[in-house]
């Protein structure tokens, strides 16, 4: 029986002569909030597509709410929801017309999309912009809406992608107690950022450098193993050792 | 002041000149306009079809044969002996032009007794009719000059008059040829250039990504998207039809069944262009580019629709055949003002029956693997 949410041994991407994705391996238990950090171009993305059933990977093995990535990507789908801060709602629809259709490709029936629907606009407080294009409504309100449709469907796992970039600090807190919310519930959250700070409000997280993962274990774990005193100083650390490594690379 | 100006022109030329595929259109678009324009737009002509009911039999009729032929505007397809065997070939779109000698035409002509020939003319295509009467007109002139130089005496001078007759279009309504063509240039901008914009906006604002990580399977995705567009589609061919009809007095000769079943074969022709374009593709503005430069471009200027085809140098002969709408038109003026069906039309309706198949099978290969 699988306890694990997210299970992944020595998983690889190659794009050519490229390694995207250099043998990594973690496990995220549910209920987890478990971060996936680092740089731009470390890796994150192409590994949680890996996750999310949207690439095949090169080795390795992964398994996704219990499903093998290689062999049961149409299963891994059904138990996840996805969430981008940059792309996750038709912005020439209503937040109403939203919600219909990622009902409707969820397989939801007519009568429970109604239902949610109602409860999602009371709850977020949007009666009166319910008629309005999501394109014309502010930030904070995109980034509620959106999570709470990829949690629509009652996914098992919720793989959210840099979702608080561009948003202020006392909405990004706000959207913290959300998401802790939900994971009290049962729900898993796999979330990448690239905010130093928020890592702290993870259980577990993990940073990328150059396709590896160089830490991994709780905030608190990670400081006093590297001997620092907040996750930014830890990150930069973690950045200098690898430049330090590619000009040796280099010089050789 | 000038040199921040500078600056800013220099930047400006240098975004253009990154941009390679702005500046193949920008630099490229004259240059394909003048040689489409300088080439296909010539009304001249070359080797049209004709076929000649010559019912003199002597030295002048087959004279004057000889002679359309060595103008190299006409090319003799046949001989016939019956007005059916014309329709045949009429219908079949093998001849333009059909030329009726009278009997004992040499005869009169010696005798300097006026004659009169019989062109008879395909009218759905009013502009060729017209250009070869005109070609035919000064063949005859040249014939008759000729004449007189061999001749002396006190003969009158040869007189020959041609009489015009069109079968199809006998009025010369211009409408028959821009119906069929407005449903073209219609079909192909919303059912091509709108499906690959839609495509391409997804792919541009990475909403696709959200589709691609539900279970949605992908074809699901793909039919989903163009459904409306191919209901959009037959409604807007459906409404110039009956226009044309009503308004403009187009004819309906054939089988409305037939008719809407090529609506659908054509709708679908220019839905695969537009998904071939749009899996090419990442951003609106290109699939907008693409779309106009390799669709509609050839749809209007290559198709037949407004410059005949046979005037067009070999080059853009080629490209005329593999332009989807010059088959489309062939099968709508067959149906609706030839009367004809699927066995006379078995040629353009397996052509872009393949060419849709090949473009969604590329397309879905490309699918799978960019997205």
């Amino acid at each position: 029986m699988f306890t694990n949410s997210i299970e992944t041994r020595e998983l690889t991407k190659k794009f050519g002569s490229f390694t995207a994705v250099n043998r990594i391996s973690f496990e995220v238990k549910q209920s987890e909030v478990f971060g996936f950090l680092g740089a731009n171009g470390a890796g994150k993305t192409t590994a949680m597509r890996m996750l999310t059933g949207l690439l095949l990977p090169s080795s390795g093995q992964a398994r996704v709410a219990g499903f093998d990535v290689y062999t049961q990507p149409e299963q891994i789908k059904r138990s996840i929801g996805y969430m981008s801060q940059k792309f996750s709602l038709y912005q020439d629809l209503t937040p109403t017309e939203n919600i219909q259709f990622f009902g409707g490709i969820y397989g939801l029936s007519y009568k429970e999309i109604r239902r949610q629907s109602k409860e999602l606009i009371g709850k977020l407080g949007m009666e009166k912009i319910a008629k309005k294009r999501v394109g014309d409504l502010p930030l904070g309100w995109k980034q509620r809406l959106a999570f709470s449709l990829a949690l629509l469907h009652k996914p098992k796992i919720v793989f959210l992608d840099e979702p608080t970039s561009g948003v202020d600090p006392l909405t990004r807190r706000a959207f913290w107690e959300y998401i802790h919310q939900e994971a009290s519930e049962g729900t898993t959250i796999f979330i990448t950022t690239h905010y130093m700070d928020e890592a702290e409000y993870c259980h577990r997280l993990s940073i990328m450098v150059a396709g590896r993962i160089e830490a991994l274990g709780k905030p608190s774990e990670l400081r006093k193993e590297f001997q620092t005193e907040n996750m930014d100083q830890l990150f930069l650390k973690l950045s200098q050792k690898d430049l330090v490594r590619q000009n040796a690379a280099r010089t050789n | 002041m000038w040199k921040t100006f500078l600056a800013f022109v220099v930047k400006e030329f240098r975004h253009i000149l990154r941009d390679k595929r702005t500046l193949i259109i920008m630099l490229g678009m004259p240059i394909a306009l003048m040689l489409i324009f300088g080439y296909a737009v010539r009304t001249d002509f070359q080797e049209a079809g004709f076929a000649v009911w010559d019912q003199a039999r002597d030295q002048h009729s087959q004279m004057l044969v000889e002679r359309m032929t060595a103008s190299g505007y006409f090319l003799q397809k046949a001989t016939v002996q019956q007005k059916e065997e014309m329709e045949q070939l009429f219908r079949q779109g093998e001849i333009k032009v059909a030329l009726v000698i009278p009997p004992s035409f040499g005869e009169m002509l010696e005798k300097g007794v006026p004659t009169q020939l019989q062109l008879i003319s395909d009218g759905t295509e009013p502009n060729t009719a017209t250009t070869l009467l005109y070609y035919l007109n000064s063949i005859l002139l040249t014939y008759q000059r000729d004449l007189s130089e061999k001749r002396f005496g006190p003969l009158p001078p040869p007189n020959i008059s041609i009489e015009q007759t069109m079968v199809y279009n006998p009025e010369l309504k211009s409408t028959f040829m821009f119906v069929p063509g407005v449903i073209t240039v219609v079909l192909m901008l919303i059912s091509a250039m709108l499906t690959s914009l839609s495509i391409a906006k997804e792919k541009e604002k990475r909403t696709i990504e959200l589709l691609l990580i539900s279970p949605l399977p992908p074809l699901l995705i793909i039919v989903g998207k163009v459904l409306p567009y191919i209901l959009l589609s037959l409604l807007n061919g459906l409404i110039i039809i009956g226009m044309g009809i009503a308004i403009f007095d187009m004819p309906m000769h054939g089988s409305w069944l037939f008719l809407i079943l090529s609506l659908v074969l054509f709708i679908m022709t220019a839905l695969s262009l537009g998904i071939f374009i749009s899996t090419k593709v990442n951003s609106q503005q290109t699939a907008l580019f693409a779309s106009l430069l390799g669709l509609m471009l050839p749809t209007v200027l290559l198709s037949g629709y407004i410059f005949p085809i046979e005037s067009m140098p070999a080059p853009l002969q080629t490209i005329s055949n593999i332009t989807p709408a010059k088959w489309f038109i062939i099968i709508i003026k067959g149906i609706m003002l030839k009367g004809i069906g699927l066995k006379l039309l078995i040629k353009p309706v397996t052509i872009l029956a393949v060419m849709t198949f090949a473009f969604l099978a590329i397309s879905w290969k490309n699918f799978k693997i960019h997205l």
